[in-house]
């Protein structure tokens, strides 16, 4: 976290956040997003900017809708029985939610990685391989070779398993398996990654991990991340969006909502007064 | 007579429970609360175990014991002029005119001696029934005098009664084991009685099946043949067509549930599915022969091809459909039991629904699958009622599904209709093919169960 002038700076811009941005080119735009499960509303207007090539954090108390709205950008809650979803998201201007785009291609372009790691029960080799399999990225048995090295490196896990890539993927470590899943998704070569509490199911050592590979991969990837450490969103994101109660209270920088929160109910949250 | 005795210990039982109950709750209400170790309802309970469990399996074991008993008593009474010399069912036979007698029924005017051997049979069984009543009474009162005095603050009557259900559920499942171990005992000596006659090695591999020989001198019959083979080809091309139609059914049927259906539609398909497993054998057998059989036969005629009447290809199309709800409702079981995050995982890298389907989830399923898919054999192959209507009873040796064949099940029930002697390698040989058709089945029961199980334990 930075020092005392940089908070002071954001207070001057408490009443428009978004102008520490604006520099930054917005990869997801959210316009008044509602999602209902059948009668039940658990998004309310939400609206948001998510800034390409950073990390934003979702934080907020259990059942607040943060994990709903993650399934929003990549049509996720498209699978959910009774899950309606109003109004309007653009993945680089592009309407997601347009009758003539492709879910299919969408979620290439928005890869995701669940809180608990879910490795197919396939070979690690066959687990990475599988996203390029399906969209046909590799000609040849050689350039999928490749993909799987690279993928696996990136995700700082082809030291570890290198010798070992037709074992079962099932068969690592709870903090591998989640690097394998995050390796799946970045072998499709996504523009976007969300991850729902990718760590709430770690050790402290393989958490620490993953949040330096975050740190690593912002470099190429639009990252959005749901957390319900402060401490973790205060060290891997550049952006903290605040939930309650299916509302977005605020977006604004780290920094700033952690040391200086616009909103009551911010404050309350991050002092741990209630969630 | 018996329905009264046991209906007194039911009587007795409840009286026993009340009794209990009302020493206990003063018991209760006597000391203070703290110190008695069980509620009222417990010593009740107590006090009625001992009461009723007794009396019944005494009752039980008199009644099984008292028709036996008496019919030796009866036999020794009878004047030695009429057993002497008599062979075993000869006595029967006397034996069962007495009680005919006895029971009023009289087709030809009987004996004086067997009049008075009526007479004394009907006073034994008076006596024994009244005597079974008292001595159940009698100990009906020990128990209860017994039981009532160890009601006390501190007796755990709690304990007691734990104990008094296992050994109750145990006895129960005694029963089932022993029933089990009877019956197959039973099939393996008669099979065995069978391979003294028949070679094992003429019945597993012969390839001649006529069964009916001559029970009797006068009857016209060939000299028989046991050579199983064309009944097991029998069974096994009929189990072979009824598994066509339903495994890709049912698999597809599942995958349809679980993946693609609407809530609304899988509401309408559930039911009907069960519908379809609930409709009995009988029926699926009228089906066969009144509907398909025909039906196949004149499209055979159509495109000028001979179908016998009772094709193979409708008894097994038939009892297909009757798998059909079996194998779809198994895989639906393996297919949701493989978790939802797989699932998700899979889509959420971009793959459509069959992708998945087939990438991920059908091979994660794929044991259970197979598990259900064996168990459905070994129902295709023990299937009986469907057969037995619409399949042939030649045993011919072929695997043309437009022919007519056997199978093990109709062989069976064929062997053991009609005119029966059970000690004709005939009736004896359907011990054996039963015996054949209990361990395949076991062995297709055990593989499969076991492949569903350690397939359910991968994801707990
Ligand atoms: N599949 C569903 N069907 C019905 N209601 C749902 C479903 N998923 C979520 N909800 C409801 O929507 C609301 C938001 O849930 P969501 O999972 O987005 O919360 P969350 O912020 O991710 O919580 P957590 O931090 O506990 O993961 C909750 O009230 C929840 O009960
Ligand atoms: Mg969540």
């Amino acid at each position: 976290m930075n020092d005392a002038s940089m908070s002071a700076e954001m207070t001057a811009n408490l009443s428009k956040s978004l102008d520490f941005d604006q520099a930054a080119k917005p990869k997801v735009v959210a316009k008044d997003v509602n999602v209902f499960y059948g009668e039940k509303q658990a998004l309310f207007d939400v609206s948001i900017d998510i800034v390409e090539k950073s990390v934003t954090a979702f934080i907020g108390p259990s059942g607040c809708g943060k994990s709903t709205f993650l399934r929003c950008i990549n049509r996720m809650n498209d699978t959910i029985e009774g899950c309606v979803v109003k109004g309007g998201i653009s993945l680089d201007g592009d309407d997601i939610y347009a009758p003539s785009l492709d879910v299919v291609e969408l979620r290439a372009r928005v890869g995701m990685v669940f809180q608990k790691p879910n490795p197919f029960p396939k070979s690690i080799y066959e687990n990475v391989s599988y996203g390029p399999r399906i969209h046909g990225l590799a000609r040849g048995k050689t350039e999928l070779d490749e993909i799987v090295e690279s993928s696996l490196k990136r995700a700082g896990l082809w030291e570890e398993v290198k010798d070992r890539l037709n074992e079962p993927g099932t068969g690592l470590s709870g903090g591998q398996q989640q690097r394998l899943c995050i390796a799946r998704a970045i072998a499709v070569s996504p523009e976007v990654i969300l991850m729902d509490e990718p760590c709430s199911a770690l050790d402290p050592i393989a958490t620490a991990r993953i949040e330096e590979l975050i740190d690593e991969l912002r470099a190429n990837f639009t990252i959005i991340i749901v957390t319900h450490s402060m401490q973790q969103a205060a060290r891997v994101s550049q952006r903290t969006a605040f939930f309650h109660l299916g509302i977005l209270v605020e977006l604004g920088a780290t920094e700033q909502i952690f040391t200086n929160p616009s909103d009551k109910r911010t404050q309350d949250y991050i002092t741990g007064r209630f969630g | 007579m018996a329905g009264y005795a046991f209906l007194l210990i039911a009587l007795m039982t409840t009286a026993a429970y009340l009794l209990g109950r009302g020493r206990g709750a003063r018991i209760w209400a006597g000391g203070d609360g703290s110190k008695v170790h069980s509620l009222p309802g417990y010593h009740g309970a107590f006090v009625a175990a001992w009461v009723g469990i007794p009396a019944f399996i005494l009752g039980l074991f008199w009644l099984f014991l008292q028709g036996p008993i008496i019919d030796q008593f009866l036999i020794a009474s009878l004047p030695t002029s009429m057993t002497d010399g008599a062979t075993a069912s000869q006595i029967n036979l006397l034996v069962s005119e007495i009680k005919n007698v006895a029971a009023g029924q009289v087709f030809k005017e009987p004996t004086p001696d067997i009049v008075a051997a009526a007479e004394r049979y009907e006073l034994w069984g008076q006596i024994a029934r009244w005597a079974m009543i008292v001595v159940a009474l009698a100990v009906m009162v020990v128990a209860l005098s017994f039981a009532r005095s160890r009601l006390a603050p501190r007796f755990r009557a709690r304990n007691a009664f734990e104990h008094v259900l296992s050994g109750l559920m145990i006895f129960c499942s005694v029963v089932a084991i022993a029933t089990t171990i009877g019956i197959v005992s039973s099939l393996v000596f008669e099979a065995w009685r069978f391979f003294t006659m028949v070679p094992v090695t003429e019945f597993l591999f012969g390839l001649r099946w006529e069964p009916q020989i001559a029970l009797r001198d006068d009857q016209v019959a060939g000299l028989g043949a046991f050579g199983a083979i064309p009944v097991f080809t029998g069974t096994i091309l009929i189990a072979f067509l009824a598994m066509l139609v339903a495994t890709p059914i049912g698999i597809f049927t599942a995958i349809y549930l679980v993946e693609y259906s609407s809530d609304r539609a899988r509401k309408i398909i559930k039911p009907i599915m069960e519908i379809l497993a609930g409709v009995p054998t009988v029926v699926y057998g009228f089906f066969a022969v009144l509907t398909v059989a025909p039906a196949i036969r004149e499209f055979g005629g159509l495109i000028g091809i001979a179908v016998s009447p009772n094709s193979a290809i409708a008894a097994g199309g038939v009892m297909g459909i009757m798998i059909i709800p079996f194998i779809s409702s198994l895989s639906d079981d393996a297919l949701n039991a493989v978790p939802r995050s797989m699932r998700d995982g899979s889509l959420a890298l971009g793959a459509t629904p069959s992708e998945t389907m087939i990438k991920v989830l059908l091979p994660a399923a794929l044991p259970g699958i197979v598990g259900g898919v064996l168990l459905g054999v070994s129902r295709a192959i023990g299937e009986t009622m469907i057969v037995v209507m619409a399949a042939g009873l030649i045993a011919s040796l072929t695997l043309n599904p437009l022919d007519s064949v056997t199978t093990v099940t109709v062989q069976i029930v064929t062997l053991l209709i009609g005119d029966t002697e059970f000690d004709s390698p005939k009736t004896l040989a359907a011990f054996a093919l039963g015996l054949v058709l209990f361990l395949v089945t076991l062995c297709l029961n055990v593989i499969a169960l076991r492949i569903v199980r350690k397939y359910r334990e991968q994801y707990d």
